[in-house]
């Protein structure tokens, strides 16, 4: 019971949910990478992820857990953190000992959020409705199609483009930090930090391309 | 004087010609009263000045005048008892680091600098006066589990009997030199008392004494620091970086570790 409400447990919390949401982005740009490099498996791929039924009702609602906990939690050390310094300083020199990101993960991540509830929009609502509410018949050559058409509009496509640098931000502090808050700094550490920090930068430059690519190469009918 | 610039010697002189210094000082009655900055203008500071002896030449001056002196907690003037505290610029024991303020030189300013001292902040850490705070927070910290439990009837055995590998005990003794002055609390964003903390639960955890109370130990330790109020820690690393002891982060990597591994035992 004292893990649970212990300042320490929801660093933990905190750093679990996040590498597992680590996870799910690399599966997620590796997919996505097939629409630019292999139309025909992406179809393949996103057909497979959105009928396989262990992805779907065992996968997917995980998921989906991972994803509020992490930014419910959050909120909550936000708000306790607040708490614990009701009179601030009249001149805080934050940027002496600390670097911008770490100091303001909860603006990254509200970015992100307000990011996924777009994505979420996008995509995923709109799955549901073919699926569920429309009852359409499957199409495993539907996806690609979809996919490229959505990033038609340049809004869109600039909307994903700035989240995806925030969530990069996110990345550069939130990847390596998790180690740290999981008990791990040992000889280890910096080969860790520079494979965190790596990815905090690939991916999401991965995603940035894949959507700048699909707006600049639109389907002619 | 060589082509018209100072050389090194004159460049040594430079720590006597005096300073004019601008300060915003925070003035608080007592820990009920409102506070708030007052300015003050200080003449003829010196370069080898400590930042302490700073303030008792403008408390002198205070005095001279019939105003209340500005409170502020100092003790050993040497760095090493954690008493003097103050957020200088915004920064724990001021620009300089691995200084306390007591340590900290005049030197490290320049003629015309408006300098903002302010207490350490921290709800855990209540104003007292002035600039002075109440840290015994860390005090109960401590008397949670910062010790270990000796046979002291007279049959104590010669702690160097024990044999300790040495790397072991220079980590500990690295995590021994934490002088409680909160400065990580002070410098942390969330106001985290986590840097201290792990210092005094490393110190016993990396030797075979400390071992033997070490699951009770880090448990009764965290459970009275969230108690007291302080904030959760978010890695942003400031608090290794205002600590004028260079205390590590390992050290909360490492209490991580033990408290993981000890809330699992039970």
């Amino acid at each position: 019971m004292s893990l649970i409400k212990s300042s320490l447990a929801r660093k933990y919390v905190m750093a679990l949910s996040g590498l597992f949401l680590v996870t799910f982005l690399l599966l997620h740009v590796t997919i996505n990478l097939a629409s630019v490099l292999s139309p025909d498996f992406f179809n393949e791929a996103s057909h497979f992820m959105g009928y396989n039924p262990l992805v779907q009702f065992l996968m997917q609602p995980i998921l989906i857990i991972g994803v509020i906990v992490h930014f419910v939690m959050g909120f909550v050390l936000e708000i306790q953190n607040k708490k614990a310094r009701s009179i601030g300083y009249v001149k805080y020199n934050g940027s002496a000992n600390a670097p911008w990101v770490s100091r303001n993960m909860i603006y990254s991540g509200l970015v992100v959020l307000a990011f996924l509830a777009l994505h979420f929009y996008d995509f995923w609502v709109h799955e549901m409705a073919y699926k569920y509410v429309e009852a359409n018949p499957e199409d495993p050559t539907r996806y690609y199609h979809e996919t490229v058409e959505k990033f038609a509009p340049i809004w869109r496509t600039v909307l994903y483009v700035i989240s995806f640098v925030l969530l990069g931000l996110h990345l550069w502090h939130g990847f390596a930090s998790s180690f740290q808050s999981m008990g791990v700094n040992n000889k280890y550490t910096p080969n860790i930090k520079k494979c965190a920090k790596t990815f905090a930068v690939v991916v999401p430059l991965l995603f940035a391309f894949i959507a700048i690519y699909h707006h600049l190469n639109p389907i002619t009918h | 004087m060589v082509d018209g610039k100072p050389n090194n010697e004159q460049q040594t002189t430079n720590n006597y010609i005096t300073m004019k210094l601008y300060l915003k000082i925070w003035r608080q009655k007592d820990a009920s009263s409102p506070g708030k900055i007052v300015d003050y203008t200080l003449d003829g500071v010196e370069g080898d000045m400590s930042f302490l002896e700073m303030l008792d030449i403008l408390n002198e001056e205070l005095v001279s005048k019939g105003e209340e002196p500005v409170e502020f907690d100092h003790d050993c003037r040497e760095g090493i008892c954690g008493t003097c505290s103050l957020q200088i610029n915004g920064e724990p024991h001021g620009p300089d680091r691995l200084v306390t303020t007591c340590q900290l030189h005049m030197r490290k300013f320049n003629d015309g600098d408006t300098i903002v001292i302010e207490p350490f902040r921290a709800n855990a850490f209540p104003v007292i006066k002035d600039l002075i705070v109440d840290r015994s927070a860390f005090d109960r910290i401590q008397q949670a589990g910062g010790y270990i439990s000796v046979n002291t009837s007279g049959n104590t055995v010669d702690a160097n009997c024990i044999p300790i590998n040495k790397h072991d005990a220079d980590e500990a003794m690295d995590a021994a030199t934490c002088i409680g002055c909160g400065a990580c609390v002070a410098a942390c964003k969330n106001a985290s008392a986590m840097l201290f903390t792990s210092a005094k639960v490393s110190q016993f955890a990396l030797l075979p004494q400390g071992r033997v109370e070490a699951v009770e130990r880090v448990q009764n330790m965290v459970r009275q620091m969230d108690l007291e109020g302080f904030g959760n820690c978010t890695n942003t690393g400031a608090c290794e970086v205002e600590c004028p002891k260079g205390i590590s982060l390992t050290n909360i990597a490492r209490m991580n570790r033990e408290y993981l591994s000890a809330s699992l035992k039970g």
